[in-house]
Formats: structure tokens, C-alpha cells, sequence
């Protein structure tokens, strides 16, 4: 890896830290980190495909209230380093990956608890009516979000030549490597059992099922199954009497929100 | 003279609110990240002790989802327009009206953004990038991102257009239509994944017979669950998962372990590759 790559890799995996405390840009998912680690490595395809398949596995990953998630940036960063510059497959790659998005997580707890300094420092700033001080405090606990992965993928990028990481590597014996291959099959159903439950709603459960059923015995692709469910949600939104009842009561104020919901929707 | 909020305002508030979490903090959570937001706003309103006031009172606790913190700020935004006009406003009013509506709106921003709208759009992105298209990546990025900004700013100029009466809205069914529709799709989308997007396969033989014909017939595990119902395996799966993340077994934890009863029937030769 020459050093301009290292250089870039670090400062990607700095915004793929700070995207993942942010949570806005996205940058941190691993479509995207892998997808950009890759194109930094001179494989990019690679990275796409890396990228698509942790993506299914941290699809339930996200920081709902007070929890948070798993570090996808660590993790999409680091084992994408691994497969391409230290020639893994994709599937060591995606095992290598889960125990980084956990230590990633580790050190997002660490770095949040820590950020309450920066929360204190505001207060005081805000004592002298200090907006740049303010501003500092919010970009301070940023780029120690960013560092967080930026200098634990520095530090891989670093030593991957080596042989060190390699021989580390290749030192796994091919039951594990077989067995991680076959948990990859459906490692993903934490992350969609992490969304079901998310949403909360048991009641709407069969909707689950109509989304199985349909794509057990078709061969509808993800737009058509996205149609179809569009469609039963939309039915049984207009179809069910909750909504009804609300809409019968007085007619002209039924009218003007039925026209607004009609306007959203448009 | 009458102050108020210029567009170039609510501009920079809108880049700012972007960077909300940046100070996320297990003590007062995105409450820095807010004060960061509104500093635009705050600065044209308000100087000396009364803008150290305004600092402090958005400083509190603070948490929902990111996305419809903008109508939260558009609202604080024309209740500070009001005050600093003269207007009697309590502090706590202002701060009643934030923590109020955190609650609700993050009951509605998780389903719709977190529940629907990426996992929906990661997945479409994803089924592209398995095959190693660049149009995977790029759809997902672009999708995600421009109803993210359409939402931010919106919801800016919808809170501080509506003021207070935002808070009718969201007791009113419009939002709830909004949020179960969105659940729907996404549990429909969930499902079609669970069934689609895994795979196991039980290689065990039931039975190796010669049938009439005198074609040697190997039956598998598999083979007679794949007659019954594909996918079943992986869907008995979520089921367990959903039991054991409801039991408040972390996410990481299940994951280890799935990888354990992986490499466990991998040895004894119960499950292979596909």
C-alpha cells in the first residue's frame, strides 16, 4: 500500500467515524465506506460487493433512543483493507467484520461518555456568551467520533503488508472458516429481527408474512415486492374504520384533512 | 425595531442541524448538538445577557430522531422570534415545547426513517452491489440523502410557519396514517427479505431409495422443508432472534452466537453451503 493510500484511508475512515456518530450522510454504511475504502485500494468491485453483503447483515443496526449500534464504519473499513490489500475472501472478510463492528461499539460508548466533557465546556462557554465556543465543543467531540476509527484503520493500514496480519489470518483452521461461511447464510436475521421489533407493531404483523409468502414463491424483485407492499399499505389505510370513524365526524373538517393527507401523499 | 429570522438564517440552522449528534454525550445526549444548530438564529435575536440566556436553555437534554428534530427547531425558532419581541415566554415554555415533542416525534421518525426508509433503500442498494454494480452504492446514497435534506428543510420551514399549532398535527391521525402505512411497508419488505436474502441448507439424508424407474433418489432435510414452506429455517430464526432481543440480549451477542451454530453444524456436518 503506498502512502498516499494510507493517507486517504485515514482520512476516509475519520468521516466514516464521524458519519456514524452523525448518522446523516450515510457515510459510514458499508455500501458506502466499503464501496470508498475500495475505490481508494484500486478494487472498487470489490468494495461494492463487500459493501452489499455487510450491508444485508447491518441492516437492523441503528441508534433508536439512547442504544447504540454496532459500528458499521470500523468494521466496513477495516475488513474491506483485509480482503483486498490482504487477499481474503469476501466470506473471512464479513466473519472478520462482526467482531470490529462490536469493538467499534465499544469505543462509541467510550468516546459518547467522554463527549460530556465537551457538554460541560458548553456550558461554561455559554456563561460568557461565547457562539464560537459552542461551536468548538461540537466540532471537538466530532473529530474525536472521527478518530476513533480513523487511527485503529491507520494502524491496519499500516502493518497489513507486513505478513503479521496475514499469517494471523491464515492461521484459522478450515472448520471455523467453513462454519463462519455458513452462519454468513443467516447471520442477517438479527438485523431484520432488529427492524421487526423496532417497529413495534405485532398487530401488523401479517403483512410479515404476505412479504414472505410472496417472495417464497415468486421471483418478484425488491421494486415489485416494494410496489406490492406500497399498495397494502396504502389499502389498508384507507379501508381501516379507525380512520373512518374520525373522517365521518364533522364534514367539513373531514374534508379539509382528507385533503391534506391526499396533498401529502401526492 | 422588530427583530427577525432572515432566510440566510434558516439556511445555516439547516447545514448546522446536520452536525446534531456530532456532541452526542450520555448525559445530555444530542443537547449540545441543538444549541449548535440554533446558534444562527440565537445570534440574530438576541446579545448580552439575554443571549446567554438562549444558549443555556437549549443546552438541556435533548434526544429524538435527527431527522424531525428540524420542525422541533422551526417551532423553537418562531417561539424565539416571539420572545425576543417582547413577547412573555417563559424559558420553560420553550423547553416544554422541545422535550414534549421529542417523544412523539422520534415514536414517528423511527419507523418511517430507521424502520422503512433504510433498510428499504440499503436493500435495493444492496441487491445491486451483490453483483458488483456501482449503481448499488449510488442509489442508496442519493435515495437516502435527498429525502433527508427534503425532510430537514421542510420540516424547518413547516415548524416555524405553523408554530405552535404543529403540535395539533401530531395528535391528530395525519402523522398516524404517515407511520403505520410505513411500518406496513416495512414489515412487508422484512418478510420478502427473510425469505429472499438468506440461506441455509440441511444436506442430511432422510432417505436414498431406487424408485421404479431405477433412478437412485437422495431426499435431504432441505429438500422436504423446501416443499413445505422455502425459507422456513431462516423465519423460525427471526422469530428467535426477535425472542432473545426482547429479552434484552444484545444484538452483538445473538451474532456470536449464530456464528457458533454455524461452525457447530458446519463440523458435524448437519448444515454446508448452498
Amino acid at each position: 500500500m503506498s502512502s498516499i493510500q494510507i493517507l486517504l484511508i485515514f482520512i476516509f475512515a475519520t468521516i466514516a467515524g464521524m458519519g456514524s456518530c452523525l448518522d446523516e450522510m450515510q457515510t459510514h454504511r458499508p455500501l458506502i465506506a466499503c464501496t470508498i475504502t475500495g475505490l481508494i485500494l484500486g478494487d472498487i468491485t470489490t468494495g461494492i460487493i463487500i459493501g452489499g453483503t455487510l450491508e444485508m447483515m447491518a441492516l437492523g443496526w441503528m441508534n433508536i433512543g439512547a442504544a447504540i449500534a454496532p459500528d458499521a464504519a470500523l468494521a466496513s473499513v477495516i475488513s474491506t483493507i483485509l480482503v483486498i490489500a490482504s487477499h481474503q475472501d469476501v466470506a473471512t472478510g464479513i466473519a472478520i467484520a462482526m467482531p470490529l463492528a462490536a469493538a467499534g461499539q465499544v469505543l462509541a460508548i467510550i468516546c459518547k461518555t467522554v463527549s460530556v466533557v465537551f457538554q460541560h465546556k458548553a456550558d461554561d462557554y455559554a456563561e460568557e456568551g461565547n457562539l464560537f465556543g459552542i461551536d468548538l465543543c461540537n466540532y471537538g467531540a466530532l473529530i474525536l467520533q472521527g478518530l476513533r476509527v480513523g487511527i485503529p484503520a491507520l494502524l491496519v493500514a499500516m502493518t497489513v503488508g507486513t505478513g503479521a496480519v496475514e499469517n494471523m489470518l491464515s492461521a484459522i483452521p478450515p472448520v471455523i472458516s467453513g462454519g463462519l461461511q455458513v452462519a454468513g447464510g443467516f447471520i442477517v436475521v438479527v438485523g431484520y429481527a432488529m427492524v421487526i421489533n423496532m417497529m413495534g407493531a405485532q398487530y401488523l404483523m401479517p403483512f410479515f408474512f404476505l412479504g414472505f409468502v410472496v417472495a417464497a414463491f415468486t421471483n418478484f424483485n425488491l421494486v415489485a415486492l416494494g410496489v406490492i407492499g406500497l399498495v397494502a399499505a396504502v389499502v389498508y389505510i384507507q379501508l381501516n374504520p379507525k380512520y373512518q370513524a374520525v373522517a365521518a365526524a364533522p364534514a367539513a373538517a373531514a374534508s379539509g384533512s382528507d385533503d391534506d393527507l391526499d396533498d401529502e401523499l401526492d | 425595531m422588530e427583530k427577525k429570522i432572515t432566510s440566510s438564517d434558516f439556511f445555516w440552522t439547516f447545514v448546522r442541524s446536520n452536525f446534531l449528534q456530532a456532541s452526542w454525550n450520555m448525559e445530555r445526549m444530542q443537547g449540545l448538538g441543538y444549541c449548535f444548530g440554533m446558534v444562527p438564529i440565537l445570534r440574530r435575536l438576541y446579545e448580552g445577557e439575554e443571549l446567554k440566556k438562549a444558549i443555556k436553555r437549549h443546552l438541556e437534554f435533548y434526544n429524538t430522531q435527527p431527522f424531525v428534530t428540524a420542525p422541533i427547531i422551526g417551532i423553537t425558532a418562531a417561539l424565539e422570534e416571539k420572545k425576543a419581541n417582547g413577547a412573555p415566554i417563559e424559558d420553560g415554555v420553550i423547553n416544554g415545547i422541545k422535550v414534549g415533542m421529542m417523544g412523539p416525534l422520534a415514536g414517528v421518525g423511527d419507523p418511517i426513517f430507521w424502520g422503512t426508509l433504510r433498510p428499504i433503500t440499503a436493500a435495493l442498494g444492496a441487491s445491486f452491489a451483490l453483483t458488483g454494480s456501482i449503481v448499488g452504492p449510488i442509489l442508496f446514497f442519493v435515495l437516502f440523502n435527498a429525502i433527508r435534506l427534503a425532510v430537514r428543510w421542510y420540516g424547518i420551514k413547516y415548524g416555524y410557519a405553523k408554530g405552535t399549532d404543529i403540535v395539533k398535527d401530531i395528535a391528530g391521525n395525519k402523522l398516524q396514517k404517515i407511520t403505520e402505512g410505513a411500518s406496513i411497508l416495512g414489515l412487508f419488505v422484512m418478510g420478502a427479505l427473510v425469505n429472499k436474502w438468506t440461506s441455509v441448507n440441511i444436506p442430511v439424508v432422510v432417505s436414498e431409495i431406487t424408485n421404479a424407474k431405477g433412478e437412485h433418489v437422495v431426499t435431504t432435510v432441505q429438500g422436504i422443508l423446501d416443499q413445505l414452506m422455502p425459507g422456513l429455517v431462516p423465519l423460525l430464526m427471526t422469530f428467535a432472534c426477535m425472542a432473545l432481543l426482547k429479552r434484552k440480549v444484545s444484538a452483538i451477542t445473538i451474532i456470536f452466537g449464530l456464528f457458533a451454530v454455524g461452525i457447530i453444524c458446519y463440523a458435524l456436518g448437519i448444515m454446508n453451503v448452498k
